[in-house]
């Protein structure tokens, strides 16, 4: 094989590989790409039961339930513009309470709530869910304002 | 005084590496050899002067100096003192420093130890380390000083985030920072050599000892942090494909295929321009990791500060270098002579299609990282989590292994493929067996892509050793070791990864003192309850016992801590290891009615990812101290001879 050839073979395969990897990852981006969405988005475009996403918000006081497995727990998530209901089998982080921020990751059931298969909440100071930031839940009206 | 001093000794070294990039354009340029004779020592000094900025804001740390803003704000009097060390480089400002303190000591050690490279060559490379330090000493200056002093000195110290209070915070970032820092080598040597022309087998066999160090390094850094995460974040999981470990694994992927194709250059004199390529994309990979983990960009325990400046900062210094480097390297890589050519079946083309399926890989991780950030520039809040990578980088880590386990049996320069074919037979049959018993045992209840992990990992097992085969053993040269065990390694590392996938049983229960779960075997008593407190903290601690099949009972301790400065709760997962997995226990919150939550997962083989992560890291070390070590009785025998 010619050494010019060469080179231009190896450039070729180089290109289609990377050519390839992004088309790959276009297509898998389009797929598994979990979309972040409060309660209001919810309510407004609706979110097909099975799709992957992050559903963010306060926890709204009053509505945590748990199960008598001593596992699960059921509770509703708002931005102030609506109520989305939410579960969760597993061990919630400590700082999961009610009226405070929380990001699940999971999917909606046919009955339209929310399985969340992993939540993220306000850990310390210093780290919080970064969807979170700046919202702020109103003890009297539980309503949920942007913060300072 | 010691702040004072450390931030003077930190000007000071900015000022010399600026003299160092002075003498060396000036020299080389006007060839004046007087010039170029003060580079190296001008080199030493400025890491010394680095460490010395270092050792003092461990020492800041270390005596709890209140006056100092950076100690008041990760810091606390009453921690213990291997934190407060450690601590040193748990805040944004610290590893900074510990940034540039390695890449001074980098700077050093290639002035002191380079002996291979051509003299110009040598010094444009210290001119190259001198310019990228500057950059990132006007970083830690401008924007982040360690030293800043609050006036006045505060009663006390905020503390150190929680999560990072584990002695994996004493090894993880400086072995990380070594092999992170120590890619800046590899790029300082593409650069140089850009610039004097010297492209060739020997600047390979210069380059090689660097890059194999670095790589050392990082491999040892993820794989600590991957166990730290794995037992600390008590989720039984060991990698989550956040962005910032795709900040450790790029650099990696990137320089795992410079070590090869540093090779095909060392050996056989081909892929000049794209060993070039390798060593400037790997360090890039490091910075761009920097930026994405600095910045404040992404939510992650280690971004610490969010600071838009900062972020800013570190673009414009990306932009400068890799931008630089790019350019540098279009202007200059048509002066680089073609290579030696090869045959399409030859090792040559394997180390190909090996930095081929890495480059790729590394390609789909840096799109599933940035592409994030990009639609949030659009307004779109999207994450992309371990679906999105397992799907992309899974398929083709199997593809590499293949290739891996094949690349060894194959000739240099020229091979038939049936020849290979042949040496591929046994861990082909192997391959076979695999799969057979797999799906006997498991059909059904295993996803293809542990599956096929598990085949491949045994067939690239054996595959792995076969260069061994027939060899007398005491004459195979050390780096033929060394790469045989770290292929070993992955193949190792990859069966642990699947087993885990494949094989864990979980439960989540609720549980009252003197009730037992009993799950795949084990049998876990939970005794009582208690709170205990240590330096800096109190914990609720679970005693339970642990057996299985009937056999002796272990104790198990799993603790719910909480810290009060600041203000945290962590979970501190009991594990139990035993040569064939391991019994991990979390224990959650209590239910409000005398039950707790209790998650327990029993891995099987889950030890050998990070066994295999080890033997990567030992291969590598071996195949370095064996090409060395080769150098020097070469070099020893032919002083003899004279």
């Amino acid at each position: 094989m010619k050494a010019k050839h060469q080179r231009l073979i190896l450039a070729l395969a180089a290109l289609a590989a990377l050519i390839g990897a992004g088309l790959l990852a276009a297509s898998a981006l389009k797929d598994e790409a979990a979309y972040f969405y409060a309660p209001a988005d919810v309510k407004a475009k609706g979110v097909e039961p099975g799709k992957a996403i992050r559903l963010g918000g306060m926890v709204v006081k009053g509505s945590l339930r748990r199960a008598a497995d001593g596992v699960t727990i059921h509770f509703d998530v708002t931005d102030g513009k609506a109520r989305v209901p939410a579960t969760f089998s597993g061990i919630a982080p400590d700082l999961f309470r009610e009226g405070s921020g929380v990001v699940a990751e999971g999917a909606f059931d046919t009955k339209g709530t929310f399985v969340a298969t992993n939540l993220l909440a306000k850990h310390d100071e210093r780290y919080m869910p970064r969807e979170l930031e700046g919202m702020q839940y109103d003890e009297k009206t539980h309503q949920m304002k942007a913060g300072q | 005084m010691i702040a004072e001093a450390g931030l003077a000794a930190l000007w000071l070294a900015a000022a010399l590496a600026l003299l160092q990039l002075v003498l060396v354009v000036f020299g080389l340029a006007g060839r004046k050899e007087e010039l170029l004779g003060a580079v190296r020592p001008v080199a030493v000094s400025q890491g010394l002067l680095t460490l010395l900025a270092f050792l003092s804001l461990i020492l800041l740390f270390l005596r709890s100096d209140m006056s100092v803003m950076l100690v008041v704000t990760n810091s606390h009097s009453m921690k213990p003192w291997l934190y407060k060390f450690a601590g040193t480089w748990g805040n944004h400002e610290g590893s900074m420093l510990l940034w540039v303190t390695v890449m001074g000591a980098a700077g050093s050690a290639v002035a002191l130890f380079e002996r291979a490279l051509g003299r110009s060559t040598h010094m444009a490379t210290l001119g190259a380390q001198a310019a990228i330090s500057l950059g990132f000493y006007a970083f830690l200056l401008f924007s982040s000083n360690p030293f800043a002093r609050i006036d006045p000195p505060a009663a006390d110290g905020e503390g150190l985030n929680p999560l990072l209070q584990d002695p994996g915070l004493a090894f993880h970032p400086p072995t990380l920072y070594l092999g992170y820092v120590g890619l800046s080598v590899a790029f300082s040597f593409a650069l140089g050599a850009l610039l004097t022309r010297q492209v060739d087998a020997a600047f390979a066999r210069a380059m090689r000892p660097w890059v194999l160090a670095a790589w050392v390094m990082l491999t040892l850094g993820i794989t600590a942090g991957s166990y730290w995460a794995y037992y600390e974040l008590g989720w039984g999981g060991w990698w989550f494909w956040d962005p910032v470990e795709n900040a450790s694994l790029m650099p990696w992927l990137a320089a795992t295929a410079l070590l090869h194709s540093v090779t095909v250059l060392a050996t056989r004199d081909a892929l000049r321009a794209w060993t070039v390529m390798l060593a400037v994309i790997a360090f890039s990979m490091s910075m761009v990791g920097t930026f994405l983990v600095r910045s404040g960009i992404l939510t992650s325990v280690h971004a610490f500060a969010v600071d838009p400046e900062r972020g800013t900062f570190i673009l414009a210094l990306l932009a400068i270098y890799i931008g630089g480097a790019f350019a540098l390297f279009g202007w200059r890589i048509g002066a680089v002579r073609e290579g030696a050519p090869f045959e399409l079946v030859s090792r040559e083309t394997m180390l190909v299609v090996n930095n081929l399926l890495l480059s790729v890989i590394l390609g789909l991780v840096l799109i599933g990282t940035l592409y994030p950030l990009l639609t949030e520039a659009f307004g779109h809040k999207v994450s992309v989590g371990a679906p999105y990578f397992d799907r992309m980088a899974g398929p083709l880590a199997l593809v590499l292994m293949i290739a891996m386990a094949a690349g060894p049996l194959t000739r240099w320069r020229r091979d038939r493929f049936r020849a290979v074919a042949g040496r591929l037979l046994i861990p082909a049959a192997v391959a076979f067996v695999a799969l057979a018993l797999v799906v006997a045992l498991a059909w059904g209840r295993i996803g293809i892509l542990p599956l096929a992990g598990l085949v491949i990992a045994a067939a690239a097992a054996v595959g792995s050793v076969a260069p061994l085969w027939k060899r007398n053993l005491r004459r195979t040269p050390l780096f033929t070791w060394g790469m045989v065990i770290a292929h070993l390694g992955c193949a190792v590392s990859l069966g642990g990864m699947a087993s885990d996938s494949a094989f864990t049983v979980e439960k989540l229960a609720a549980a009252r003192p003197g009730d037992t779960i009993e799950m795949a075997g084990w049998t876990l008593r939970f005794t009582r309850i208690m709170p205990i407190a240590g330096d800096n903290w109190t914990a609720l601690q679970a005693d339970m016992t642990a057996s299985r099949d009937g056999g002796g009972a272990v104790e198990l301790h799993p603790q719910s801590r909480f810290f009060a400065s600041p203000p945290t709760t962590t979970t501190e997962a009991a594990l139990l290891t035993r040569w064939n997995g391991q019994l991990y226990v979390v224990l959650g919150q209590e239910t409000g009615d005398g039950r707790w939550q209790v998650r327990v997962w029993w891995k099987p083989f889950v030890t050998f990812i990070w066994l295999g992560g080890i033997m990567i890291a030992l291969g590598g070390a071996l195949a370095l101290v064996g090409r060395e070590r080769r150098g020097w009785l070469m070099k020893w025998r032919a002083r003899a001879a004279a």
